[in-house]
């Protein structure tokens, strides 16, 4: 999230779209209701079904799953040509006004650059016109035909009302109502929140339909704004604190990023991230980063990190492809290639796409570890269940090593929550049996293998031994020592540029300001500092006193980045740091210093008048309306089908088979033979979780099964009716790469969409439900589901892809 | 609220008990009442799994039967349901309705004044109705006396359950377990006076919001209840899966009370005993004799029937 849960209720106007907020967020749900009755705010839920969102919100509209690009693509468009967007802050505060490269271009759906064999952009083009200086060339007219603004607005003219209306689905006047609330939130003492989750996520183009609602935001002035921002509502418990520590395998912790194979050399490494402003005078904070990742270095590798050894950059691994997602590893798994997987709080037969591929993968392996608080699907993929999972185990050699670990409420720690928050808990109860933390079986794993360097040797064993283990018990690190690992410390005494000593040596560092890029402080995640300081653990605060009434308890928890509650809080006040509204005043500038309900987003003694860009983490300053080559299929977001849809071809590009669907995404060539025709398999199908369980999890819980125990699949009454169907009937709902049986529940929540001449029918699938626990047993859902990701977080298509239905 | 509500010298109303309740206490007892807002629900069941862990029950493992309701019916494990409705209006607008479904705890209940075994069903000062379940035996007659069809009786101990709007912990001054859970504040739990207030803007709230015919549901037909609800519609409480209009005590529950009190007319009894009977599935263990055998011979009739 960029704001946070309890500003929710600041919002007029909460868009929940690309999610199910009230069904798979119910606690944080609150804050929207609160919205609704103490702020008067309107709920617009847009969404192929009419969902436990629907049931409370003043609008619903449908839409055909995978569209949301069109169909916010087409707000872009009537934001722009109905003149309601933000002026002052479109020139201000977003790129707007900078010029694109004049060799940069877009075709028939194809940006400059692509190389149709690999599947790839070369992103030479996708940058702004630079002056002598290096600097972007700007024009604040906004008249210049190459500045983004004009280059955006040439983009989206294409999306317009018919061309929305035939390709997402939904009802002309639902469209324009909708557009209409929306629109209204362009004036400074009104602001929208955008609320989505794995809807938006989950498809061959997740990463770009966030990318236009965040250009949406920020053409209404609703970024950095009380009750605005674009807020990821995280699907999985600690699924933020994954990424913040860099568990993504292209990642270091705190977004930093492992070199490719082909980055060699320290400095440039360093150069390439540490990047300088594109506008003169900009902060651009990443500029700070070889700070962030010699500190890491230290903290890693202490002592044998030198300057002279480039403080071990040749130890870190180089990436030899993009990344290796779990896509891939699975891939490669089918192919043979790999032939060991340690599974740590993930159940891949269930979770991922294609579960006959999954299955097909894991049994190559030599072996299997299963780290789980529970007995997992895939712990037992070698067992045969008849109809539900029909595998031979005489056929599969792998050998599976269960290890029980503890659940959350058997230790203590903490989680970031969606809003940033790390809040610590205790722990409640001793774990069962032999379950041990992860962290302790982790520890195991490396004393072992270390021994075993230190006595045999081996290749490249240098980062093994030298790794820091400076936990007092080292077979069992204490989750606070880890944290105050992550917070870091001083090695040497830190002092500011006046000479002022800021940190004392051994002492926990205060806030990331104080690391630095020569040795002298080690840190474990750059980001988390400030979590456990002199003072203490900062995330077991629990003052939560409002002084301003807002919601902004900063004395509840931690939350990074330095405890800020809103992220580019600088925006929230006009140019002359004033507040855009006194109803959403958040910081502004005293005269000497920007002060105010939330940790200043900015340089605090930076005056208005030297006019620096709040968005100080882009090189710009600015709200990026141009992604030059940060997304891999493009710098403004296009609309293309997902890889299994119910229309023959992409509305904006009906003659370019290269544009049909997202050209960079991630699909591997062996995978396309499995994908389905719209002719075998007619209908579009969805797939989401139930306020009622907890992925394959909750199935182990008595009362979790009682409310919900059997599995269904949701079908419109229309399609029904012409099936055959009736409610409580069993139905077989089938895709190219398998089935699943279910009870049919027959609704009026599913409407048939009107597209053209056609009628298109959308099928919902709830993911829960297997083979183990407490419930009903039942297939699992993603037996049915496409081995194709989007093409920046190679996030599998879980959400749109084809199915047929047959009444069993 | 106090705490001292629920004891045995607050108890105002006994079932099938001649001599007066006591009434020595002054006042000091304010009457609660639990304001459900169907408008601020969204049907996550935080409820439903909040009252069986506080409750300590445990239903079987159901089926889908092609809906959200789960588990699909009151039980004697149950105390409380979600009642999902998909409801269109003329024009075609979708609403989906979400309803708790649980005891009332009706100013005048109808299962208390159906009940024939001494003390089995109370009711509070506070207007919580109560089952004594050690008083209880298993007739039936609640079952048919309440216009809510909420009491159910246990194959297991053959006696009657229902939700006891957690009298224990209202005892001690906290509010039910249903209205803790829930995330969105769509249960909410104060004096009557308190509740009623409240339900009045919300339901003002929804006015403004073009619900015209919001409402809150509090049946004078049964003396108004301690469970109020603020329909977005209140004017078709049926919409409510079948929220009944206007709710009233059986006139067969004051006929069987004129036919077994005095026992007068044998005839006439057991003519309205026929129908009234309908619900009372399980023998009575401890009935007295000429209940007894009315209720059997009433029974006759009824398989005579099916």
């Amino acid at each position: 999230m960029t704001n946070h849960w309890v500003d929710i209720r600041n919002a007029n106007l909460i868009l929940s779209m690309g999610g199910n907020s009230a069904e798979a967020h119910p606690v944080g749900f609150r804050w929207v209701m609160e919205a609704k009755e103490k702020n008067d705010a309107r709920l617009i839920s847009v969404d192929p079904r009419f969902t436990r969102t629907g049931a409370v919100s003043d609008f619903h509209a449908e839409i055909r799953t995978g569209t949301d690009i069109a169909f916010l693509g087409g707000l872009i468009n009537f934001l722009i040509e109905t003149d309601q967007f933000h002026h002052e802050y479109v020139r201000e505060y977003t790129d707007a006004s900078l010029i694109v490269r004049e060799d940069f271009g877009f075709d028939d759906g194809l940006f400059t650059g692509f190389d149709a064999e690999s599947g790839s952009y070369d992103t030479e083009t996708w940058h702004y016109e630079h002056d002598e200086d290096g600097f972007a060339r700007r024009d604040e007219t906004l008249q210049h035909p190459r500045c983004v603004f004009q280059l955006m607005r040439a983009h989206f003219s294409r999306y317009t009302l018919d061309v929305v209306q035939s390709v997402c689905g939904t009802p002309r006047h639902k469209i324009e109502r909708v557009w209409n609330m929306i629109a209204e939130t362009v004036v400074p003492d009104k602001t929208m929140t955008i609320l989505y989750a794995l809807g938006w996520t989950q498809h061959s183009i997740g990463s770009q339909i966030i990318r236009t609602a965040a250009i949406v935001q920020l053409l209404l002035g609703n970024m950095g704004m009380l009750g605005g921002g674009v807020n990821a509502l995280r699907g999985h418990s600690n699924i933020q604190g994954l990424t913040d520590l860099g568990l993504l395998s292209n990642l270091l912790p705190g977004y930093m990023q492992l070199a490719g194979s082909e980055e060699q050399d320290y400095q440039e490494y360093i150069a390439e991230r540490a990047r300088a402003p594109l506008v003169p005078d900009e902060v651009s904070y990443w500029r700070n980063y070889e700070r962030f990742h010699v500190s890491l270095m230290k903290a890693w590798f202490g002592e044998a990190a030198t300057e002279e050894n480039d403080w071990c950059y040749d130890w870190l691994p180089k990436l030899s492809v993009n990344l290796y997602d779990v896509l891939h590893t699975f891939e490669r798994m089918s192919q043979g290639e790999v032939n060991g997987y340690f599974c740590q709080g993930f159940n891949p037969l269930a979770a991922f796409p294609h579960k006959e591929k999954v299955t097909a993968s894991l049994s190559n392996l030599k072996y299997l570890v299963v780290m789980d608080p529970l007995s997992t699907e895939t712990a037992e993929f070698w067992k045969n269940r008849g109809e539900l999972h029909d595998v031979d185990p005489s056929e599969i050699q792998t050998e599976v090593f269960r290890l029980p670990t503890t659940c959350f409420a058997e230790e203590n720690g903490t989680i970031v929550n969606s809003a940033r928050w790390l809040q610590w808990h205790w722990g409640a109860a001793p774990p069962p049996g032999e379950a041990k933390p992860d962290v302790e079986i982790i520890a195991g794993l490396f004393h072992r293998l270390q021994a075993m360097y230190r006595e045999e040797g081996g290749p490249f064993p240098d980062p093994i031994l030298n790794l820091t283990w400076p936990y007092r018990r080292p077979e069992e690190p204490r989750p606070e020592e880890l944290a105050r690992e992550y917070n870091g410390w001083a090695l040497e005494d830190v002092y500011d540029e006046n000479q002022n000593l800021i940190c004392g040596r051994g002492e926990q560092v205060g806030d990331f300001g104080t690391l630095r890029a020569d040795g002298s402080t080690a840190c474990g995640c750059w980001l988390f500092a400030g979590c456990w300081t002199e003072d203490g653990n900062q995330m077991a605060r629990r003052d939560n006193s409002d002084p301003y009434g807002i919601g902004m308890t900063l004395g509840w928890a931690w939350a990074w980045p330095a405890n800020r509650r809103i992220l580019y809080n600088r925006a929230g006040a006009r140019p002359d740091g004033t507040p855009w509204a006194p109803n959403k005043a958040l910081v502004w500038w005293n005269g000497s210093r920007w002060v105010g309900a939330d940790v200043p987003d900015f340089p605090v003694t930076s005056p208005p008048s030297a006019g620096l860009g709040p968005f100080i983490m882009n090189q710009t300053g600015r709200g990026q309306l141009f992604a030059r080559e940060r997304m891999v299929e493009g710098p403004f977001p296009e609309h293309y089908e997902p890889f299994e849809t119910p229309v023959a071809n992409n509305a904006l590009h009906p003659n370019n088979p290269l544009s049909k669907h997202n050209p960079a995404a991630r699909v591997f060539e062996q995978d396309r033979e499995n994908f389905g025709t719209l002719e075998e398999y007619p209908y579009a199908a969805t797939t989401y979780r139930l306020t009622e369980h907890f992925h394959y999890w909750t199935m182990h819980a008595r009362l979790n099964a009682i409310m919900q125990p059997e599995k269904f699949i949701e079908i419109g009454e229309t399609l029904a009716n012409e099936l055959g169907i009736e409610k409580g009937d069993r139905v077989r709902v089938s895709s190219k790469r398998g089935h699943v049986d279910a009870v049919a529940v027959v609704t009026k929540r599913i409407r048939p969409l009107q597209m053209g001449d056609r009628t298109i029918h959308q099928i919902g699938i709830p993911i829960h439900w297997g083979y183990l626990g407490e419930t009903k047993k039942a297939q699992l859902t993603n037996a049915l589901t496409p081995f194709v990701g989007d093409a920046n977080t190679q996030t599998p298509e879980f959400k749109s892809f084809l199915v047929r239905v047959d009444k069993l | 609220m106090r705490g001292d509500q629920i004891n045995l010298q607050n108890i105002t109303a006994r079932s099938a008990t001649s001599p007066p309740s006591p009434q020595v206490r002054d006042g000091g007892v304010e009457r609660v009442t639990k304001l459900i807002d169907v408008s601020r629900c969204i049907g996550c069941k935080a409820c439903q799994v909040a009252c069986s862990e506080w409750n300590d029950l445990r239903d079987d493992v159901g089926e889908c039967v092609g809906v959200y309701d789960n588990p699909v019916d009151l039980s004697p494990n149950s105390w409380e349901v979600m009642r999902f409705n998909e409801y269109e209006d003329e024009q075609g607008n979708l609403e989906w309705l979400i309803r708790k479904d649980n005891c009332m705890h009706c100013a005048e209940p109808g299962c208390l004044e159906a009940c024939p075994a001494p003390g089995a069903i109370v009711q509070y000062a506070n207007g919580i109705v109560d089952f004594n379940s050690e008083h209880c035996i298993g007739c039936g007659y609640c079952v048919a006396g309440c216009p809510f069809d909420i009491p159910r009786i246990s194959k297991k101990d053959s006696k009657a359950y229902k939700c006891t709007l957690c009298s224990d912990r209202v005892f001690h001054g906290l509010e039910p377990a249903c209205v803790k859970s829930c995330p969105t504040g769509s249960i909410m739990f104060g004096t009557r006076e308190d509740m009623h207030e409240l339900a009045q803007s919300r339901t003002e709230y929804l006015h403004g919001r073009g619900f015209e015919n919001a409402g809150i549901y509090d049946p004078e037909g049964v003396g108004g209840t301690h469970v109020i609800y603020v329909l977005q519609h209140a004017d078709k409480p049926e919409i409510y899966n079948g929220l009944p209009n206007d709710p009233r005590i059986s006139p067969l529950v004051d006929a069987w009370k004129g036919v077994t009190k005095p026992l007068a007319s044998v005839a006439i009894g057991l003519a309205a005993l026929t129908g009234f009977f309908h619900y009372a599935t399980q023998g009575p263990k401890e009935v007295p004799k000429e209940e007894y055998d009315e209720v059997e011979d009433a029974e006759t009739h009824e398989e005579d029937r099916t």
